[in-house]
């Protein structure tokens, strides 16, 4: 309190101001002086008025000194003949609705404390507002939600110019409460809609507040009484839209469509297909409706091809959904670049799980050994370590593909029949191949990956290897199981004596190195 | 045999106190007394040692028992004076009747001859000498000195010994004697009596002695006479040896060293250069035999523990029968076999070694020739390692001066200044202890007085000098490891020292090459964290510096890179995989770390010939950026390297006239490091030079991995882009020509696609039933431990149930006191009661008496 003197004696008067509006209605006009301090340029002078105004118009709320119903304009209302509690009402409100105004426009404000001040308190007004209505119930137990208020806080939020992901992650303490969240997903909803159809060219600012706001938005997964209310109610009806979960999924699927109908930059892209089948497609009304989004972003190639494909075999698995060519196109995805791509795991556990079935024709699954193989070659240690089980397991789940390790009386062949440029599966001859490719790699120059590979000698052991603790396989990882297997009780020891660095004429390393 | 009588005696111990305590029915116990202990089922084997009671009788003695023992002590437990029965041997049954009353009577006399008192002097006890009363000798002064003769010491009279000796008895004896006579003698003639018989004796000895001198003297006389006539030669011959004994012929003192001297074995032949050569080449064989095992990844199928037989009776339950592993002793020689070893060992190293003090040597050899014997007895030896104890013994030769210096093969005129140099410096320096220390050595002096100061800290800190000298050469080693990455890691790179530092590293390595491993893993596993974090952080990581490249390149060098699995070389693999596919090339730079990287690849596994994704990976994105960009191709580019990009051109050469004037020469290494600011025709230039080596590396591949199955498919991106850089004709000639050799090369490969067919699986044997043998150790729970456990739970068992014993002794005990005390106060209860009755009875009489009394005054 001493190192702040101004503000401890600024804070002495802001205290005597709210005594004296709330002792008497005469010294109303203090009220002006503390709204004045909102207006300050010191943070810290703009918490205290804020903490005061919460405090003043708290407790106005409480004693319902404000308005109720529909508000006339303060000029009319001043200059009409009705009396003066009427009068003080009307204009005690009005100063309200100043106050909340500039507690929106705070909401931007550059200090986060203030923010965050500022979207508490307002947070505080939305409860005491639902607590004691400003507006008249139009029948008997009519839900009353402060909606307007409610709005503005969530546009404060949803704003194009500045990144509110830290705010944003503050108001998910709110979205515990049922109301809250059934709320915040219409009035998102609605803000995204105005903001698009206002202009064409959305900021990605935007995008990425509404992201960080909508993947915040979870329903609870079981039916059950939604009665978490943050607004206290006196008694809850059955007829409250607010109440059923139905209606929270309605306004989830709203919410989340019209946010996807957009065009979304590529990040946000891949963000929200990762998001999508765990926390979007089980809380929609009618997942099926994601059907357009996802084939679409199937489309795309690459990265958000493979990301999609989550997405999508949840539809085809739970929701029945029919997809033509849908292992075409996983055929399509295999490249050499899935090696090396961040979402490498991911793809390969769908892919498993994919070609998992033992209903599958022969000739694809044989085409997709194929690939993998062909493409096996072009990989790194830890992907060998799991995508040589992967084929292995394919070849052990479908007997018809084993020929293509264990063809006794096949012809020598000129070529390999395989034809790698091929679209279709189908039509690749995969089937007429060997995985010759396999072979080759039994002579990888890691261990382990040899010996994965040299599995192909033998006849195939029934049980099938999971793959999924490989999935996640990097090599740092075999490099340190390397460092950490037992050293043999004699290291093996070169033999030749070096005679230099590139001591040695026949080296590679010396023919087309020097030291100088 | 043992057996049954202990079972025997057992069965007696058991019957014994039952018969003592039955008294009449010692063999026959009462029925009624017997309880029965039923056993449901017999069983084999179990000893039953409870299956008949007698619970009466043991009752019985158990009460007895505590009669004796607790209740006495009960009865005096508030009693502190004990009765203690001192009569001697009164309780002891060994001593008969007669012996005790003996006994006792030495006692009693005993005491009465002890003296009653220290102070009471005037006690009339008699004092003596020699036996005799002191009172007596003071009477007559006269005593017999039987010191003059010695002769006679040994047979004194019995009478003389008897006045000497027999003291108051002796008197007494005469007393009694004398009672007997007929008239005493007095005691003046007494002695004069035995005077003249002792005398008279003695006399008669000397007589006797003198006669038996004659007769000997006499005899003697007689022999020696007779001895003359007899024997006159042998007595000369004594004489002779007598005197020649003192100075030994020279003849025979040589024919006798000869004799004792060892005979000369014979050695081996001196050997010829061929014969040498040849030895040379069977060692190298041999070690090359090793190591195509090694790379076969043989090792680990025979290291597996497997039954070298399985018997058709074999169950596959894993049950192996322990294998024998003592040792067996063999003779060869007649010699034990490891000692034989052993000194074949020490006198090789005898040979070769001579300038170092003989103590020292032998013990540091009896160290080599240990660990070689255990070589010897494990089958698999790695034989480089035996090389590795030659060498170690050839780097103490006084000519290692020459193996030192790389090879032998430095030019004249750099020895002369390297023993310029060794003039300077001191000859001996200490082991550093920290790398600063040897930084701090080796700084600011020129590369030859660098690697004199590393060879001589070598010498100095030979392990077979002192003791910590292993520990702390094998810390040289990493200090040197860190000086090299130290020295590649400055601006300029002093790569000619590293080049020399190398064969010391070597040296070092095969000295003590768990260290070197060791600390080598350490470096690689520092580069591999640093890379991975950069991984984590960003997505990719940076080509590590120079000093990672060149600890890879000392890796090849000191470990054999064709083994299936190596502790080093693997990982080290590893790591330059990592390399190839997480570094993104950005620069010049890059591109020719990479290609040192591929170099290194490929010369790990020159011998092996393994297939390495990740190079083909690398060099076809190096061929790709090296080609101006065209929107068909790329589909096949992976990772490190982008089809589209800041770096997707970064070998094009941008001048046309550079391609004319490019001479193709080999890339300085220490570019790697920091690469001058090139002009543009040099950057050119280089850029050429890196797309050269990256054809000559693609051309080794080639020509390697002909016959790997998948040849072709391997190779097909890079045929299509190598047909691409042909067609746009904008290399100089001689790479034109390389790529076109190549191509032509790719294309002759004739592929042939054997298909595949398994190994035919061994049929799996039937199950035969013989039964599995399972040492049994005891019936019960205590099965299945160590000996200490089962000791130990024996001995807990033991424990519970002697204390559960002694608290049921002890309760007994309690109702046994509570019963001993109820009854004593039953008993005092009856006494009292009987005294008031008594009381009653007399005062009644009494009233009566009074009453009657009355009665009479009233009747009177």
């Amino acid at each position: 309190m001493e190192r702040h003197p101004a503000s401890a004696s600024s804070r002495q008067e802001l205290g005597r101001l709210l005594e004296a509006v709330l002792t008497s209605r005469g010294q109303a006009n203090a009220v002006f002086d503390i709204l004045a301090v909102l207006q300050s340029e010191e943070p810290e002078e703009i918490e205290e008025g804020v903490r005061t105004c919460s405090r003043l118009f708290g407790t106005l709320l409480e004693r319902e000194e404000l308005f109720v119903g529909s508000l006339p304009s303060e000029d009319t209302a001043l200059a009409g003949s009705q009396g003066a509690t009427y009068k003080y009402k009307v204009w005690i409100r009005h100063r309200y609705h100043s106050c909340c105004n500039r507690l929106e426009e705070l909401l931007a404000h550059p200090t986060f404390q203030v923010k965050e001040l500022a979207l508490k308190t307002l947070m505080k007004f939305v409860q005491l507002e639902g607590a004691k209505p400003l507006e008249k119930p139009q029948w008997e137990s009519h839900y009353l939600f402060p909606r307007t208020l409610f709005r503005a806080v969530v546009g404060g939020l949803l704003t194009p110019e500045d990144d509110h992901s830290l705010l944003i992650s503050h108001f998910c303490e709110y979205l515990e409460y049922d109301d809250i969240r059934y709320h915040t997903m219409q009035v998102a909803t609605s803000i995204m809609a105005r903001a698009t159809s206002q202009q064409p060219e959305v900021s990605l600012t935007l995008w990425n507040n509404a992201f960080t706001l909508l993947s915040a938005v979870s329903l609870p997964l079981q039916e059950c009484e939604l009665t978490n209310f943050y607004v206290k109610h006196a008694q809850t009806s059955d007829k409250w839209k607010v109440v059923h979960l139905k209606e929270h999924k309605k306004a989830f699927q709203e919410m989340w469509l019209g946010f996807l109908k957009h065009k979304l930059p590529l990040s946000l892209y891949k963000k929200v297909l990762v998001a999508m089948h765990d926390s979007i497609l089980p809380h929609l009304a009618q997942p099926t409706l994601m059907i357009d989004f996802l084939t679409s972003a199937c489309d795309v190639g690459g990265a958000i091809s493979l990301l999609a494909l989550n997405g999508l075999f949840i539809l085809i698995h739970k929701h029945n959904l029919e997809y033509p060519d849908f292992y075409q196109k996983l055929y399509g995805l295999l490249d050499p670049s899935i090696f090396h791509v961040k979402y490498r795991a991911r793809f390969f556990h769908l892919a498993d799980l994919f070609l998992s079935s033992s209903h599958l024709p022969a000739y694809l699954v044989a085409a997709f050994a194929k690939r993998l193989a062909r493409l096996a070659l072009t990989a790194p240690p830890e992907a060998l370590l799991m995508v040589l089980p992967l084929i292995c397991n394919l070849l052990r789940r479908h007997p018809a593909c084993r020929v293509m390790v264990h063809r006794p009386q096949g012809p020598e062949l000129d070529a390999d029949p395989y034809d790698p440029t091929e679209k279709d599966p189908a039509r690749s001859r995969a089937l007429e191949s060997c995985l010759w490719e396999l072979q080759t790699l039994q002579q990888h120059y890691h261990p382990e990956v040899s010996k994965a590979a040299s599995v192909i000698n033998q006849v195939l052991s029934v049980p099938e290897v999971s793959i999924a603790p490989l999935l996640e396989l990097t090599a740092y990882e075999i490099f340190e199981q390397d460092l950490k297997k037992k050293m043999p009780e004699s290291v093996p020891l070169e033999f030749i004596p070096a005679k230099g660095l590139l001591g040695r004429q026949d080296d590679l390393c010396t023919q087309f190195f020097c030291l100088s | 045999m043992g057996k049954a009588k202990r079972t025997g005696a057992r069965r007696q111990v058991h019957k014994a106190p039952a018969g003592a305590s039955g008294g009449p029915a010692k063999t026959n116990p009462n029925p009624f007394e017997v309880k029965v202990n039923r056993q449901k089922f017999q069983i084999l084997g179990r000893k039953t040692r409870h299956d008949v009671g007698l619970p009466g009788v043991s009752r019985a003695r158990a009460i007895r028992k505590r009669t004796q023992t607790l209740l006495k002590e009960y009865k005096e437990r508030n009693k502190s004076n004990v009765f203690a029965d001192k009569r001697f041997g009164e309780y002891n049954s060994n001593i008969s009747p007669e012996e005790k009353m003996m006994k006792r009577f030495a006692l009693e006399q005993q005491r009465y001859h002890e003296k009653k008192n220290i102070y009471n002097l005037n006690e009339d006890e008699e004092l003596t000498h020699y036996g005799q009363s002191l009172a007596d000798i003071e009477k007559h002064n006269d005593i017999v000195d039987s010191d003059s003769d010695t002769e006679d010491r040994g047979a004194l009279s019995a009478e003389l010994t008897a006045s000497h000796f027999g003291g108051g008895v002796h008197k007494n004896s005469s007393q009694k004697e004398g009672e007997d006579g007929d008239k005493p003698k007095t005691r003046k003639e007494l002695i004069e009596e035995l005077i003249a018989k002792s005398k008279q004796e003695k006399r008669e000895r000397q007589a006797q002695r003198e006669d038996a001198l004659e007769l000997t003297e006499k005899l003697d006389q007689d022999w020696k006479e007779i001895q003359i006539l007899m024997s006159r030669k042998p007595k000369k011959s004594e004489d002779k040896e007598k005197k020649e004994k003192p100075q030994p012929d020279e003849y025979d003192m040589m024919v006798r060293e000869l004799g004792f001297e060892m005979k000369a074995q014979p050695s081996n032949r001196m050997k010829t250069e061929e014969e040498l050569a040849k030895e040379e080449q069977e060692r190298l064989k041999k070690l090359e035999a090793e190591r195509l095992r090694r790379m076969l990844g043989k090792d680990e199928h025979e290291n597996k523990k497997k039954p070298k037989h399985t018997s058709a009776d074999d169950l596959n339950d894993g049950f192996i029968l322990d294998k024998d592993d003592r040792r067996l002793l063999s003779y060869k020689d007649g010699k034990m076999n490891i000692e034989d070893v052993q000194e074949e060992q020490s006198k090789e190293a005898d040979g070769q070694e001579n300038d170092q003090k003989e103590g020292e040597d032998d013990s540091e050899e009896e160290d080599e020739s240990h660990e070689d014997s255990e070589e010897s007895e494990d089958p698999d030896s790695h034989s480089d390692l035996e090389s590795n104890i030659e060498s170690e013994e050839e780097n103490e030769t006084p000519k290692k001066e020459q193996r030192q210096t790389p090879g032998g093969k430095l030019p004249k005129d750099d020895q002369k200044a390297q023993k310029a140099v060794a003039a300077e410096l001191p000859y001996v320096f200490a082991a550093p202890e920290s790398f600063e220390e040897l930084k701090f050595l080796l700084s600011g002096r020129s590369m030859e007085e660098q690697l004199l100061v590393v060879e001589r800290i070598q010498k100095c800190n030979h392990p077979s000098l002192a003791v910590g000298n292993k520990a702390k050469l094998e810390k040289l080693f990493g200090f040197l490891l860190q000086y090299i990455g130290d020295l590649a890691t400055d601006s300029t790179p002093d790569l000619k020292t590293i080049d020399k530092l190398v064969v010391h590293l070597y040296s070092l390595c095969q000295m003590f090459p768990e260290s070197a491993s060791d600390s080598i893993r350490f470096v690689l596993r520092d580069a591999m964290h640093e890379m991975e974090e950069m991984i984590e952080t960003k997505g990719r990581a940076a080509f590590p510096g120079l000093d990672v490249l060149i600890y890879l390149k000392i890796t090849g060098l000191l470990f054999p890179t064709s083994d299936f699995w190596h502790p080093v070389v693997t990982p080290a693999l590893l790591c330059m995989s990592q390399m190839l596919t997480k570094c993104p090339v950005m620069s010049l730079q890059d591109v020719i770390k990479g290609l040192f990287v591929c170099c290194l690849f490929l010369e790990y596994v020159s011998l092996s010939r393994r297939f390495i994704p990740e190079l083909f990976n690398f060099l076809l994105g190096i061929l790709y950026i090296a080609t101006p960009n065209t929107k068909s191709q790329g589909s096949t580019l992976v990772h490190p390297f982008r089809a589209l990009g800041k770096n997707s051109e970064l070998l094009v050469v941008s001048d046309k006239a550079d391609v004319t004037t490019w001479q193709r020469g080999s890339l300085p290494l220490h570019w790697a490091n920091r690469l001058s600011t090139l002009t543009a025709t040099e950057a050119n230039h280089t850029r050429l030079s890196c797309v050269a080596s990256c054809l000559s590396l693609m051309k080794h591949c080639v020509l390697m991995y002909q016959a790997l199955p998948s040849f072709h498919a391997i190779f097909r991106p890079h045929q299509a882009l190598l047909s691409k850089h042909l067609a746009d004709c904008s290399l100089p000639q001689e790479l034109q020509e390389l790529a076109q050799s190549i191509l032509s090369a790719m294309e002759g490969q004739k592929q042939h696609c054997r298909p595949l067919v398994c190994e035919k699986s061994k049929p799996v044997p039937l199950k035969q039933f013989t039964p599995r043998l399972v040492k049994v150790l005891e019936f019960g729970r205590k099965q299945g431990s160590s000996k200490e456990e089962q000791e130990r739970k024996r001995l807990i068992h033991k424990h519970k149930r002697e204390f559960k014993g002694a608290v049921r002794e002890i309760r007994k005990d309690n109702q046994f006191l509570a019963r001993m005390q109820l009854s004593e106060i039953m008993e005092r209860d009856a006494e009292r009661k009987r005294k008031v009755k008594q009381l009653f009875n007399s005062l009644a009489t009494q009233e009566g008496e009074w009453k009657a009394l009355k009665r009479k005054k009233f009747k009177k």
